[in-house]
This record gives C-alpha cells, sequence and structure tokens, in this order.
C-alpha cells in the first residue's frame, strides 16, 4: 500500500495543489456564482494534476495547468445555451486574485447551517484541495462516505440558500469561532490522531496552512493570530513527541535539543502582537499556556503558577471538564499532588469515559504512594483509548510502573 | 429565497404559557404581534395550529388509508404555527429567527 504524503515528492504535490485550489475555486465561484459547479471542475482539475504531475513534473506555472484543465472542462461539459458556459468562455488567465473570495469560501464551508462533519470535509475539499480519496483515508472512512457527505452538503447550499458571502460585523463573531473550531479539529485529528496508522496525511499541516491563509486575510482578528500561535507552538516541538519505535514520549521526558527555538519564538511574537489588541480568547490563551511550555530551557523551569492563572482566565471565557484536567494537573506542580486529586475527585462524574482523566490520576495515584490504584486507573485508561501511541505508553507503565 | 419557519414547541414551554397570568399572557402575545409586525415585508402567511391532540394523521399505502389520532410523530417537540417568509439568503432568515419571542424551536425549511 502506497500511501499520500510519505515521501517528499508528494508532500510538494499536495502543498502546491492546495496552494492552488482555494484561488481557482474562487475565481470560478465568481464566475458561475455556483458552489458545486465551482467545486466539482476544480475537483477534476486536482485529480488530473494528481495523474499527470507524478509522471511529468508539476509544471512551471501550476496555477494556470490548473485554469486551463477546469476552463476547457467546463467549456466541454456545459451546453451552448448553458448560462455558465459564455461567462466562463470570456474567463482569462491570469484571473485577478481577489483576497475576500477565499475568505468567502471558508466562510461558506464552515456555515453553522452545515453539520461538522460536512464543514470540515467541504473545507478540505474546497479549501485544501484535497481529493475524496484523501480526505477518506485521513479520517478512516469509507470513499463513499465522505463523497455522499460533499454531495450533501453542496445540495444544502444551494437548496437552503446559504449564502456566500463574508458575515456581516454583528454576525462575524460567531461565524468565525465556527471557522476556528473547523480548523482546531483538523490540526487535533493530525497531531494526534485517535485511530490508525499516524502516517497518513497530515492534517496538522493542512490545519496550520488553513490558520496561517485565515490570518493573512483577517490580520486583525485576535483569535485566527491566537490558533495559528497554537498550532504553531505544537509542531515547533513535533519532533520531539514520539521516540524511534513511535512511542509518545512524555513532555517531561522529551528532549528539548529538538525543539524548533525558532519556530517557537516567531510563535510567541505572533501571540503577543495579538494580546495586544486587547482581546483574549480561548485560542490565545491556549497559546500562551504552551507557549509556557514551550519557553521553558527545562523541564524544572517550567513556570506553573502562570499556567494556573492562565487555566484561570481560560475557564472563565471557555469552561469546561478538559481543561479543568489540564488546570488540575498543572496544579499538582504549583501545589502538589493532594490538591491536584481533590480537583479530580471533582471531574469524576464528568470525565469517567476520558481516558487522559485516569491516565493523570494514575500519575498522582504513583505519586501518593497507591500503586494499585495507579494501575488499575492505567487500566481504564488503556481501554478507554483506541491511539496506539497512547496504548504504547500505558502498556508500558502497566509493565513497568 | 422563500422559507418556512415552523415553530415548534416543547412542554415546559407550553406550560410556562399555561401558568401566566392574563396581563403577562397578553404581553407574551403582544411581543409577538411586534415581531410579525417588524417583519411584516417580509412575510408572506402563516398561521398558528390547533393543539396537537387536534391532529389527526392518515397513512397510505397498502390497502385501506389508516387513520390516527393524534400527530405524525409522537414526541415532546410539536409544531405549533408556521409562517411562510420572503427574503435574500438562509442568514436573512437566520438573523429574523434570532429575536422572535415565542416558542423555543424553529426550524427553517426552504420551499421548492
Amino acid at each position: 500500500m502506497t500511501l499520500e504524503g510519505v515521501t517528499p515528492e508528494h508532500d510538494r504535490l499536495a502543498s502546491v495543489v492546495r496552494q492552488h485550489a482555494s484561488q481557482l475555486a474562487a475565481a470560478l465561484m465568481r464566475v458561475t456564482g455556483d458552489f458545486a459547479t465551482a467545486e466539482d471542475l476544480v475537483q477534476d482539475a486536482v485529480l488530473a494534476a494528481l495523474r499527470h504531475w507524478p509522471k511529468e513534473g508539476i509544471p512551471d506555472r501550476p496555477d494556470a495547468w490548473l485554469f486551463t484543465v477546469a476552463r476547457r472542462r467546463a467549456l466541454d461539459g456545459f451546453r451552448r445555451a448553458d448560462n455558465y458556459r459564455a461567462k466562463l468562455a470570456q474567463l482569462q488567465w491570469p484571473v485577478q486574485p481577489d483576497e475576500d473570495e477565499r475568505l468567502r469560501l471558508i466562510f461558506t464551508c464552515c456555515h453553522p447551517a452545515l453539520s461538522r462533519p460536512a464543514q470540515i470535509a467541504l473545507t478540505l475539499r474546497v479549501v485544501c484541495g484535497l481529493t475524496t480519496e484523501q480526505i477518506a483515508r485521513a479520517f478512516l472512512v469509507r470513499e463513499t462516505t465522505i463523497a455522499q457527505r460533499i454531495t450533501r452538503a453542496k445540495r444544502k447550499i444551494a437548496d437552503a440558500g446559504i449564502p456566500y458571502r463574508v458575515p456581516a460585523d454583528d454576525e462575524l463573531a460567531p461565524r468565525l469561532t465556527e471557522v476556528l473550531t473547523v480548523i482546531y479539529l483538523l490540526f487535533n485529528e493530525g497531531y494526534l490522531a485517535t485511530v490508525g496508522p499516524p502516517q497518513s496525511r497530515d492534517l496538522a499541516e493542512d490545519a496550520d496552512w488553513l490558520a496561517g491563509l485565515l490570518y493573512q486575510l483577517m490580520p486583525a482578528e485576535p483569535e485566527v493570530a491566537g490558533l495559528l500561535a497554537l498550532i504553531r507552538l505544537h509542531r515547533a516541538r513535533a519532533a520531539a513527541r514520539f521516540s524511534g519505535n513511535g512511542e509518545i514520549v512524555l513532555l517531561q521526558d522529551q528532549d528539548r535539543s529538538l525543539w524548533d527555538r525558532q519556530g517557537i519564538a516567531d510563535a510567541v511574537r505572533l501571540l503577543t502582537r495579538a494580546a495586544r489588541r486587547q482581546r483574549p480568547g480561548p485560542y490565545q490563551l491556549q497559546a500562551a499556556i504552551v507557549a509556557c511550555h514551550a519557553e521553558a530551557e527545562r523541564w524544572e523551569d517550567t513556570d506553573w503558577e502562570q499556567i494556573v492563572l492562565l487555566y484561570d482566565m481560560l475557564l472563565h471565557l471557555a469552561p469546561s471538564p478538559v481543561a479543568r484536567l489540564h488546570r488540575a494537573i498543572a496544579v499538582r506542580y504549583a501545589t502538589g499532588a493532594l490538591a491536584a486529586m481533590a480537583e479530580l475527585d471533582d471531574l469524576a462524574g464528568l470525565l469517567g469515559e476520558y481516558h487522559l482523566y485516569h491516565a493523570s490520576r494514575a500519575e498522582l495515584l504513583r505519586e501518593l504512594g497507591r500503586p494499585e490504584q495507579a494501575r488499575a486507573a492505567d487500566q481504564r485508561a488503556l481501554e478507554l483509548t483506541a491511539n496506539p501511541a497512547e496504548q504504547a505508553v500505558l502498556h508500558q507503565r502497566l509493565t513497568w510502573a | 429565497m422563500k422559507y418556512v419557519l415552523l415553530f415548534v414547541e416543547e412542554e415546559e414551554f407550553a406550560r410556562d404559557l399555561e401558568a401566566m397570568g392574563p396581563a403577562e399572557r397578553a404581553r407574551a402575545y403582544q411581543r409577538v404581534a411586534e415581531w410579525m409586525d417588524t417583519h411584516a415585508d417580509k412575510i408572506r402567511g402563516g398561521n398558528k395550529l390547533q393543539p396537537a391532540e387536534t391532529a389527526t394523521t392518515v397513512r397510505l399505502g397498502g390497502g385501506e388509508p389508516v387513520i390516527t389520532d393524534g400527530p405524525f410523530v409522537e414526541g415532546k417537540e410539536v409544531v405549533s404555527g408556521y409562517t411562510e417568509v420572503e427574503v435574500a439568503d438562509l442568514d436573512e432568515a437566520l438573523r429574523m429567527v434570532k429575536t422572535w419571542p415565542g416558542c423555543p424551536i424553529i426550524e427553517i425549511r426552504p420551499l421548492m
């Protein structure tokens, strides 16, 4: 079995397609005014590129190549009388890039009237230029499932009158949150896949690219910068996350010389600039927490008091049981295991099915000298995770601890 | 685009309305009337429905039609009224229903 994104050549192909697909979609959208048609034409062009480029090499002007294929396909496909045909016949290269149009594309894909899985699939296909097959493989679902999901979403956009526009100011905040959630979920899926082999398409890179595009299009929105900083702070430390045999290395044990210090410094600068706008939000705060870890030269240098404080602010803005769990872990190092244990006990009802809850409990129980209970908690955590790398850590702990 | 807004009530809402005094209930109806006025230029018709107990459901296909008492889905949520509106797109319909002062659930359905 060959896997997408394994060879450098495949990576380059993916990034070139991604770079140009959404621009082409936006241009076709402007001409046809029809989301489904534009999307179909782009997908055809992308599939043609994936067939030709590996053999013939990536053309000097990939955007012109994709444009020509899409245009020819459109002129062949539509009837002479068809409204789109006349408009497409007029469309000449180069199409004027209009930043706002890509933004419209993103907001349409992430419209709240679409289900979350549909938003994710549509964004990947339309904005990142992934094929249905690539999406299906990344999420380990059947290709027909993704194809149906996309067809249904496109039909809903047309039939329910979902507009192709950037939301008005009074609607922008909740709609932007929707877009950021889609990118964040994509990142999480790629950064720590819940199932399957970790070597499928790097969705974390797609999420990084999407957040970067959004930041370029909306530089004055601090939460966009916050999400981008968060993603980059994580990715800057990716090299130290796994051991040679694919096992997760806990933060505490990571070789920090493998961290990309320049990448960390850049992301922190981005975050600092965003913070100056004085509009804090969950992504900026999460990025600030990750920055505390990333900036510590050694595990012992971690500023846990600051981290607890940031979690308090985060919980104030966006209360969630998982954030409370993370705060409790910070409390362990800032105050002590007993205090952390008390907080964890309060969360038992809410997080009883969450593997990291039990894994964290196991660590505290071990520190508090209760090894039998610790083993039981590790066992419970193992039962609850499907991720092979996490399973490996828990196995190791059960065997050695 | 034309949409039908289906207004959906659930038990709690009906109970709350029941528990209101006459003055309070009049105010609640007044708020709905004001909302209708505000959006009068987009409203193309509609009605409040009699309670779900008055519904009769007929199932066709295969022999004699089967006639049953009550709405077609038995549940805590029932359609209590509808309004046809004409607006630019779904976003405008969404904006409209955000200020709806009546029942707590609204389904927006585009018309063919």
